[in-house]
C-alpha cells in the first residue's frame, strides 16, 4: 500500500476510536464535565496527563530543537520534566484535598476574593490561548505534510473532532481519549527511534544507542560532534544555549511554568484523594519520560543522518540537487525546506557558513516528522507518526481547551456573575464556552505568531510569572492576604509580558515591538521565552511587600490553609 | 493536641520536600548546567558525564524522586494519623 493510503488508513482509524470515545464518556453532570466524576486511576490520570502535557511541541518540534540546538536544548528536557518535581511536592495533592474544580476557583476560596479570581482567570487565558496556538500550527503541519491537504482544510478537521469529543464529554470525554492519544503517541514516537537507533548503532533501546558505538567503532556522539564542526558548526554536544546564566533561568522558567499551567494542575482534580494525587504525579513522570528520554537520541541520530546524507567527505562527492531522495521533494513542497545552488555546481552544500551554505531552510519542525523518512524506514512507520503527531497535539489541545472553558463557565458565570444559574444551566454554559475556545483557538491557527515551540515556551513564562507563585504562597504562606496575591500575580505577569513584547511584538503583532535602541536580551543577556522566572521572582517579592503593608487574612481562611495540609483530619 | 500534631506533620513534610528538591536542584542545575564542563571531562560509554545528565540523568532522578516522595509521605501520614481512611 501506498504511503498515502496508509496514512489516511491510520489517522482515519484513530479518528473513530476518539469519536467513539466521545459516545461511550458523555458527561452527565458539571463534576463529569470538570473533574471527570472525581474518580479516575492514578496510573490512568498519570497517562492522561502525560498524553495532555506533551503536545505538538514535544512530539514535533523538541527532538528538531535539540537537534540543532545540541546540548542547548537540553534546557526543554529538563524543564518540561523537573516541573513534575515541583507539582508533585508544591502543589497538586494540596490543591486536590481542596476539593475545587479549577485553579481560580482555588485562589477565589484562598484569597477570599472575586478580584482574584478574575485575574487568575485572565492569566488562564492569555496563558492557554497561547499554549493552544502551538497545537494548531501543529495539527496544520502534521495534516498538510501526511495527507496532502492544504493547512486550513488540516486545521478544521481536527478542530472539528476535538470540538466534538470535548463538547460532549467534557474532562471525562477528554481524560479516556487522552488515554488512548497516549498509546498512539508513543508508539509513534519510539518506533522509528528503535529502528533507527538499531540500524545506527545495533542497540534497539535508544537511551543506550544514543551512548554507544557506530559500525566502524567510533562513539555516535563523537562522531556526530566530529562531522558537524567539519561544516563549520558548533560542536554538538557542548553547543550552550546563548550562557549558562540563560540556560538556568530559561530551565527555572519552564520547571516553574510546567507546574504552574492550569491544564495539567487540573487533571489532578480527577483523582480520589491526596494520595492518589502523589502517585499520580511520579506515574505521569514515567509515562513522560519514556518520551523525553528518547526524545536526545532521536535528536542526534536525526541530525546526524540528514548530515550525512547530504554532505560528503570531499565536497565534489556532495548529493547532486537532481539526485535528491523523495523526502526531500515532499518537504521541499510545504516550503519547510529550501535548496538555492550558490555557486551552481548541482551538489548540495549543507554547512555552517552562511555564505556558502546552499540548505537555505530547514524548519526544526520537520526533523521528527521527516526522520523516518530520511532513515529509510518503511511505509506504515511513516504513517504511524502522522497519527501519533496528530495525536500529541490533539491531547494538548482539548486539555488546554477545557481550562480555557472551564474558567469562563465555573468561574466568570458561575462564581462571579450569575452564581444562581442551576447545574443544568452550567452544564450548557460549559459546553457553549468550549465551543468557543475552540473558535478562539481556531482562529490563531489561522493565523500562527511564531514556530510551535516557541509560542509554547512563552505560555509557560506567563504560568510562571503568575499562576505558580499565588497557588504556592497560598499554601505554604498562610499569611499571604487577597491584596499581596492580586498584586503579585499582576506585577508577575506584567514584567515578563513586558520583556517578551519588547522583542516579539504586542501580541505577537511584528510592528509593535517596542525595543528601540536596547540589545535584545538586554537583562543579564536572557532571552524573552526564558524570562517566566524571573516574572516569579518579582511576583513574590511584590506579594510579600504588598501583604506586609495590608490588612490580615481572615482566622477561617488561616483554618482553610490548615487544613488543605493534611490529607484527612483526625 | 491536634494543632500540635499537624504542625509537626507540615514541618516533617517542609524537611522532605527540602531534602528532595536539594537533590533536583544538584543533578539538573548542578550537573547539568553549572558544572557541565567539569563532568564532561568524565566519559561515560559514548556520554559526556555533564551532558549525559543534562538530557537523561537528570530526567531518570526526577522520576525516581517523585515516587521516594510519595511512599515516605505515605509513611509520614500514617505515623501523625492523618492518613485518608
Amino acid at each position: 500500500m501506498d504511503l498515502q493510503t496508509l496514512t489516511f488508513l491510520f489517522v482515519g482509524a484513530t479518528f473513530a476510536l476518539y469519536i467513539g470515545i466521545a459516545f461511550w464518556a458523555r458527561a452527565g453532570s458539571t463534576k463529569e464535565f470538570y473533574v471527570a466524576g472525581g474518580g479516575i486511576h492514578p496510573v490512568a490520570n498519570g497517562m492522561a496527563t502525560a498524553a495532555d502535557w506533551m503536545s505538538a511541541a514535544s512530539f514535533i518540534s523538541m527532538a528538531g530543537l535539540i537537534a540543532f540546538y545540541g546540548y542547548g536544548g537540553s534546557v526543554f528536557l529538563m524543564g518540561w520534566t523537573g516541573g513534575y518535581v515541583l507539582l508533585a511536592m508544591l502543589l497538586a495533592p494540596y490543591l486536590r484535598k481542596h476539593g475545587a474544580f479549577t485553579v481560580p476557583e482555588f485562589i477565589s476560596d484562598r484569597y477570599y476574593s472575586k478580584t482574584a479570581r478574575v485575574v487568575a482567570v485572565i492569566c488562564l487565558i492569555i496563558a492557554s490561548v497561547t499554549y493552544v496556538i502551538g497545537q494548531m500550527k501543529g495539527i496544520g503541519v502534521a495534516f498538510s505534510r501526511f495527507l496532502e491537504v492544504d493547512y486550513e482544510t488540516g486545521l478544521v478537521s481536527g478542530m472539528v473532532i476535538v470540538a466534538f469529543y470535548a463538547i460532549m464529554g467534557g474532562m471525562k470525554g477528554i481524560t479516556y481519549t487522552q488515554i488512548a492519544q497516549y498509546v498512539i503517541m508513543i508508539i509513534a514516537y519510539t518506533i522509528p527511534a528503535i529502528f533507527i537507533s538499531f540500524m545506527l548503532t545495533g542497540n534497539p533501546i535508544p537511551q543506550l544507542g544514543l551512548g554507544s558505538t557506530m559500525a566502524d567503532g567510533t562513539y555516535l556522539l563523537d562522531k556526530l560532534d566530529q562531522v558537524v564542526t567539519q561544516l563549520g558548526f558548533a560542536e554538538y554536544t557542548t553547543q550552550a544555549r546563548l550562557s549558562s546564566t540563560n540556560m538556568f533561568v530559561y530551565t527555572l522558567s519552564l520547571m516553574i511554568g510546567t507546574a504552574g499551567l492550569p491544564h495539567v494542575i487540573m487533571r489532578f482534580f480527577t483523582v480520589s484523594s491526596v494520595k492518589a494525587a502523589r502517585e499520580s504525579a511520579g506515574w505521569a513522570l514515567v509515562f513522560i519520560a519514556l518520551l523525553y528520554t528518547t526524545a536526545p537520541a532521536v535528536a542526534a541520530m536525526a541530525r546526524l543522518n540528514l548530515m550525512t546524507t547530504i554532505d560528503q567527505p570531499t565536497a565534489e562527492q556532495n548529493l547532486a540537487y537532481a539526485d535528491r531522495p523523495s523526502w526531500f521533494k515532499n518537504w521541499e513542497t510545504t516550503g519547510l525546506l529550501k535548496f538555492e545552488d550558490k555557486n551552481n555546481d548541482g551538489l548540495i552544500s549543507y554547512t555552517g557558513d552562511k555564505k556558502t551554505n546552499e540548505m537555505v531552510k530547514v524548519d526544526r519542525d520537520i526533523m521528527v516528522l521527516a526522520n523516518p523518512e530520511i532513515a529509510g524506514l518503511p511505509n506504515w512507520v511513516i504513517a504511524i507518526v502522522a497519527a501519533g503527531g496528530l495525536a500529541a497535539a490533539l491531547s494538548t489541545a482539548a486539555g488546554l481547551l477545557l481550562a480555557i472553558a472551564s474558567s469562563i463557565s465555573h468561574d466568570l458565570l458561575k462564581g462571579v456573575w450569575r452564581p444562581n444559574i442551576s447545574e443544568k444551566e452550567e452544564l450548557k454554559y460549559s459546553r457553549l464556552s468550549m465551543l468557543g475556545a475552540v473558535l478562539i483557538a481556531g482562529y490563531y491557527g489561522f493565523n500562527p505568531p511564531d514556530f510551535a515551540a516557541g509560542t509554547v515556551a512563552l505560555a509557560f513564562g506567563l504560568a510562571a510569572s503568575s499562576i505558580f507563585p499565588a497557588l504556592m504562597m497560598g499554601i505554604f504562606s498562610k499569611k499571604m492576604n487577597k491584596e499581596g496575591a492580586i498584586a503579585g500575580m499582576l506585577s508577575g505577569i506584567g514584567v515578563t509580558l513586558l520583556y517578551v513584547f519588547q522583542h516579539k511584538g504586542i501580541m505577537f503583532v511584528q510592528s509593535t515591538s517596542f525595543l528601540g535602541d536596547m540589545d535584545p536580551n538586554w537583562f543579564l543577556g536572557i532571552e524573552p521565552n526564558a524570562f517566566g522566572a524571573i516574572g516569579a521572582l518579582v511576583n513574590f517579592a511584590v506579594a510579600f511587600l504588598v501583604m506586609s503593608r495590608t490588612a490580615k487574612v481572615p482566622a477561617e481562611v488561616e483554618k482553610m490553609v490548615e487544613n488543605i495540609r493534611v490529607p484527612a483530619s483526625n | 493536641m491536634a494543632d500540635n500534631n499537624n504542625n509537626d506533620y507540615w514541618k516533617a513534610n517542609i524537611a522532605l520536600i527540602v531534602k528532595c528538591l536539594s537533590i533536583w536542584f544538584v543533578v539538573s542545575y548542578l550537573f547539568g548546567i553549572v558544572l557541565v564542563d567539569v563532568l564532561n571531562t568524565v566519559k561515560m560509554g559514548g556520554y559526556k558525564l555533564g551532558f549525559w545528565f543534562a538530557q537523561q540523568g537528570s530526567i531518570y532522578t526526577f522520576v525516581i524522586l517523585v515516587f521516594y516522595y510519595a511512599r515516605s509521605m505515605g509513611k509520614i501520614d500514617k505515623e501523625f494519623g492523618v492518613n485518608e481512611k
